[in-house]
């Protein structure tokens, strides 16, 4: 597949299909349908300082072409990753990417100065989830907080660092400015957008945690003009995501400006949709007489 | 490491049990020979980003089908009415780490089915056959099913509607509190809603009976992967969210928190 190949942030991916952090787990679940050979890799479950229980149930509530989530960064704890998981996942010939979140500033130290440490290939920092109240989101809201932290894991490793922005802001191309001036190799997006469902006979929110994180083809608009708005601020790469669920979604967040993509809510419909998606992009390439999928990144024509 | 298989299998048998309760069996001979009593399938809803997770209430390797009993709940469930007879269902099977734990054929269990809790027991009945006893609850005569499928086992079967329009009236529990007054089964199985299980667990613990429950929650994935289908559970003395799909549904009842 080296139509597919592509070189991002410094690393070499067989193709540019990535199952996104927190609907593959580990890739054990997702070993028993096809080999994680065939991914261009794979951005683990969010890993933090120590184990985390998660939110109370119910944590999901399917919507209109979507669904809201609230698991609450459930894991069993960086040394459990780096000693457990890890290193099975080495073995996969696919790009491994620790995707990781702190509790605190000093957490995000903690964890990337570990993950240091390891043949992980790529560390995602998560700066954008909903759903824990310390933490996450509070960082990535504000151009201070993703720069303070962008900063925090710069220092604490020399691995390629992408760091997922929230797009529960105002103006998200200034966000990803900010991360870039603080060093960061790559930015990814879009994280959930918040969201919230009731249930009318009850007058409870759906979800336990009364909000959460919407995710599924609903978002990817949204998704298609953030990657936009930012593949045209910064100079470092971009990896697109949100609600991309087959192989015409994911050219067109390549035309966007995204260099790689990864695909979420779509897998629990369909698992073989990232293996799915790569195919189909490799015949579009045939078919459009592309010699490699890298040439789409950031043709759109805007009016 | 076991295969997970996703495919588009023929509905070859499409009945209708009750209003809207549907009862399909699926060519899937592959899916069929691994299954276990307890897993569950889950099911893509044209038109539905989730798939629907649905227990199994039969297994036949011989002749290489499954058979599911859902109630049409939602607009998802609905959807899933909508297949006919022959056309094809897309589902992920067999799923769920833990079924059932089914003990030697000579031993004695009750089993106990609350609504639409009843169709993954009928594989325990059939296992158990005489040396079981089934009771079986529902709202009221209409939502009454399976019951030819229980009695065919042999099994003693007692039919407990809440408003008495069909068998006697009044819950499960009552009947299962008459029953252990008389006889102690080595084991109980149960599915049903949660305050069900609560109140057949207290007996069971009661009498100091090993008790099966099967549980519910929404699923993500299906497979263990997104962690959404969490339950209370104990593990190692601490409390823990265990995951329906992976984890279960089955589980001992000791280590549920309800």
């Amino acid at each position: 597949m080296s139509r597919l190949s592509v070189n991002f942030a410094g690393i070499e991916f067989k193709n540019p299909v990535i199952p996104a952090s927190g609907t593959f787990g580990y890739g054990k679940e997702y070993e028993r349908f096809y080999p994680l050979s065939k991914l261009g890799g794979i951005s683990v479950k969010g890993t933090t300082e120590q184990l985390r229980t998660g939110n109370l149930p119910p944590r999901i509530a399917e919507t209109p072409s979507g669904m809201l989530n609230s698991v609450g960064l459930q894991n069993p704890g960086i040394d459990h990753f780096i000693a457990e998981d890890l290193p099975y996942l080495k073995t996969k010939d696919t790009v491994i990417i620790a995707n990781m979140a702190g509790s605190t500033a000093e957490g995000y130290r903690e964890v990337a100065e570990k993950l240091d440490k390891t043949d992980v290939d790529m560390i995602e920092v998560n700066i954008s989830c909903p759903n824990v109240k310390a933490g996450g989101a509070a960082f990535g809201v504000s151009c201070e907080g993703a720069a303070e932290i962008t900063r925090i894991v710069r220092a604490a490793t020399s691995k390629p660092i992408m760091i997922k922005l929230s797009p529960n802001v105002t103006n998200i191309a200034d966000i990803a400015k900010a991360v870039e001036a603080e060093g960061a190799d790559a930015v990814s997006l879009i994280n959930t957008l918040l969201g919230m469902r009731i249930d009318i006979r009850t007058r409870r929110p759906v979800l336990h945690n009364n909000m959460g994180g919407l995710s599924g083809p609903a978002i990817f608009p949204v998704a298609v003009r953030m990657v936009y708005q930012v593949a045209n601020a910064v100079r470092i790469p971009v990896c697109g995501m949100g609600g991309i669920s087959t192989w015409q979604d994911a050219v067109e967040m390549m035309m966007a400006g995204a260099s790689t993509i990864q695909v979420g809510a779509a897998i629990f419909a369909d698992p073989y949709a990232p293996v799915k998606i790569a195919e189909g992009m490799e015949q579009y390439c045939i078919d459009n007489g592309i010699n490699n999928i890298s040439e789409i990144t950031g043709t759109v024509q805007p009016w | 490491m076991d295969k997970y298989t996703q495919g588009l299998y023929p509905v070859v048998s499409k009945k209708t049990l009750a209003k809207e309760i549907y009862d399909y069996t699926i060519y899937c001979p592959e899916i069929a020979a691994e299954a276990q009593c307890g897993q569950f399938v889950n099911i893509k809803a044209d038109g539905f980003m989730l798939r629907r997770p649905i227990s199994i209430c039969g297994i036949d390797k011989e002749k290489g089908t499954l058979r599911i009993v859902f109630e049409v709940r939602g607009e998802g469930t609905k959807a899933l009415a909508r297949i006919n007879e022959g056309e094809m269902i897309d589902i992920i099977a067999p799923l769920g780490g833990r079924g059932f734990e089914l003990l030697g054929n000579d031993k004695k269990a009750v089993i106990i089915g609350g609504g639409i809790g009843n169709p993954p027991m009928v594989p325990i009945a059939e296992h158990y056959g005489e040396n079981a006893v089934v009771i079986s609850g529902f709202r009221n005569a209409s939502a009454v099913i399976l019951q030819e499928d229980f009695a065919k086992t042999g099994a003693e079967v007692i039919l407990c509607t809440d408003d008495g329009t069909a068998g006697r009236k009044g819950f499960v529990t009552d009947a299962l509190a008459e029953v252990l007054e008389k006889d102690k089964p080595d084991i109980i199985y149960a599915c049903g809603p949660n305050v069900m299980l609560r109140r057949i667990v207290e007996q069971a613990d009661k009498y100091g009976i090993r008790c099966q429950v099967s549980l519910e929650e929404r699923m993500g994935c299906g497979v263990g992967a997104c962690l959404v289908c969490a339950c209370r559970t104990i593990r190692d003395g601490k409390e823990y969210y265990s995951h329906v799909c992976k984890d279960g549904p089955v589980f001992e009842s000791k280590e549920v928190i309800f």
